[in-house]
């Protein structure tokens, strides 16, 4: 399946202006995990001096070579990685998940190498995507998108979307 | 490693039963006492295994249990290690005895557990990796227990089918063990007509949740002897090691794993290592093993630990369950009692509920699912936040 064909994850504001719906406003669900304006990344720590890396960053762990304090610096992560897994959740989730849709439809979600940083991330994928379009190993990138909404708010998360191509 | 005595044994049934935790895990306590022909009096240590969906975590789990029996002046402690919390208490109770501090230890786990998925507590909790997951994903214990499976098919071509073979196996065991919570006989096709849950395990792939209890009353191998006791099971090797770092397998309850980008990842993995600890302490390998009790959150998992505890090699799971290794009169049965598929996880009470079949099995009473001639039983599970265990016992 293309990935022109999944659900595009940036046009949702500008798109319910469109219809003449109030503009909603674009919050992360979680402050501190991953950017909200301009080029989609998560964020997280990395070692000073070292390539460990770690998300989320307030959540951080440590890396055994270091003795002492870990000396963790903001870092944006990569974007483009590999399936490592797959699966979804057919049944909602119970709180705190909130659904985006009611009744609930189930949900993809991928667990993903990135290469850079050569850590697996878990996400859920981009709405259409379903385990038929993965594979170990597919090529996915990191977009900002809706969780779910209320009247005045779209709260957003990181979620993955193939790319066209293997590259 | 020192070795200790398993002097008794004692289970509450699993079940959904709604009651009191204290009742389950006093009911298994007294169980285990007689079993052991030891007085409440003469417990010097109670080592209990903490639930933490009871209000205080278990109401702080060692003395509720102490005060259930009626406080007898022992010294106590309670052990938070997720799944592994049975074991965690155990391996405690093994450091007081082999210390001198006391002779012998009651162990002992209970839980009653909610219906449904597992659920973080409430609030509005961001420095809860627990509760990031569900908010922020939606991905619920059976998620991770998918992609394991998933995982699998692509890199192994196990199937749908293979899965199901393991309920299948574990049901028919189960139908021995007046204990479990479920011991209906499954066939192949009774699993593939069962829900998703979370592609591509099916409802019956994933194991429950439950209420049980399971208590151990252990010692040192002096006391043992001085009872007249002179062969009982012990306890050869306790494993709760952390992860090494890097640790590269996603697992409950986290969003990420650690970083390879620096350092490679260690030769054996998390399971691996849990494994190799208790074969280390204990002298043994994995051809010694006559019998496991292993942690099949899912059908899929079964497999992944006839690897990791070196039943066979990596991708070769399939073909061991397949050739009826892994069944009650094959070579190396696993999961006898039924496992967690036919009990359902019961948290704190699991890791000692599997020493208590063990026992069973290594004293030749487990009945119509004994194997014949066990001598060497070994027992995996892991839980959330880089929790697992293996004890090893022996004859």
């Amino acid at each position: 399946m293309a990935p022109d064909s999944f659900a595009s994850a940036s046009a949702s504001a500008s798109a319910s202006a469109d219809t003449g719906s109030p503009v909603k406003t674009r919050v992360p669900v979680v402050e501190g995990m991953h950017t909200t304006e301009g080029e989609p990344h998560l964020i997280g720590a990395k070692l000073a001096g070292r390539e460990t890396y770690f998300f989320p960053k307030h959540l951080a762990g440590g890396d055994p070579a270091v003795n002492g304090p870990q000396d963790l610096e903001e870092v944006l992560l990569s974007r483009r990685g590999r399936v490592w897994s797959y699966t979804t959740s057919n049944y909602q989730p119970p709180p705190p998940f909130v659904a985006a849709t009611d009744p609930y439809e189930p949900i993809t979600i991928a667990a993903v190498e990135l290469h850079k940083e050569q850590m697996v991330i878990l996400g859920q994928c981009v709405a259409g995507v379903t385990p038929d379009d993965l594979s170990v190993g597919t090529e996915v990138e990191l977009v900002i998108d809706t969780l779910y909404e209320d009247d005045e708010h779209e709260y957003l998360v990181w979620k993955w979307r193939p790319v066209s191509g293997d590259q | 490693m020192e070795e200790i005595a398993v002097l008794g044994v004692g289970m509450h049934p699993w079940g959904k039963w709604g009651r009191n935790f204290v009742e389950y895990g006093t009911a298994a306590a007294n169980e285990a006492l007689g079993d052991a022909g030891v007085d409440w009096n003469d417990v010097g240590f109670v080592s209990g295994a903490i639930t933490v969906r009871c209000g205080y975590p278990g109401y702080v789990a060692g003395s509720t249990f102490a005060r259930a029996l009626g406080f007898n002046g022992a010294q106590v402690a309670s052990s938070y290690a997720a799944c592994a919390s049975g074991a965690t208490a155990l391996s405690v109770a093994r450091g007081q005895i082999l210390s001198g501090a006391t002779d012998v230890a009651l162990v002992v786990g209970a839980d009653t557990t909610p219906k449904g998925f597992l659920a973080p507590n409430e609030g509005d909790r961001p420095d809860d990796m627990d509760w990031l997951r569900f908010k922020l994903v939606g991905a619920t214990n059976p998620v991770y227990f998918g992609l394991q499976a998933r995982r699998r098919m692509d890199l192994y071509g196990a199937t749908s089918e293979d899965f199901a073979r393991v309920k299948v196996k574990n049901s028919r065991h189960s139908v021995h063990n007046p204990r479990a919570r479920f011991t209906k006989e499954y066939d192949i096709d009774d699993v593939a007509n069962s829900p998703v849950v979370s592609d591509p395990l099916r409802l019956l792939d994933i194991c429950a949740t439950s209420d049980g209890g399971a208590a151990l009353v252990v010692s040192s191998m002096d006391y043992a002897r001085d009872r007249g006791v002179s062969d009982p099971v012990r306890v050869a090797g306790i494993s709760t090691v952390t992860p090494t770092f890097p640790d590269t397998v996603i697992d409950l309850p986290y969003l990420a794993t650690d970083s390879a980008a620096q350092t490679a990842p260690p030769a054996r993995g998390f399971k691996a290592s849990i494994a190799d600890r208790v074969y280390a302490e204990a002298g043994l390998g994995p051809d010694d093993v006559d019998v496991a009790e292993v942690y099949d959150l899912s059908s899929a998992l079964e497999l992944d630990w006839y690897e990791q505890l070196g039943f066979c090699e990596v991708g070769e799971a399939e073909k061991l369950l397949r050739d009826g290794v892994t069944t009650i009169g094959g070579r190396l049965p696993v999961n006898p009692s039924g496992g967690l598929g036919a009990f359902g996880e019961a948290v704190p009470a699991q890791a000692i509920a599997q020493v208590c079949e063990l026992t069973w099995q290594l004293r030749g009473q487990a009945q119509a699912r004994q194997v014949e001639g066990a001598r060497v039983g070994i027992t995996a599970n892991q839980g959330l936040f880089g929790h697992g265990s293996s004890v090893l016992v022996r004859r």
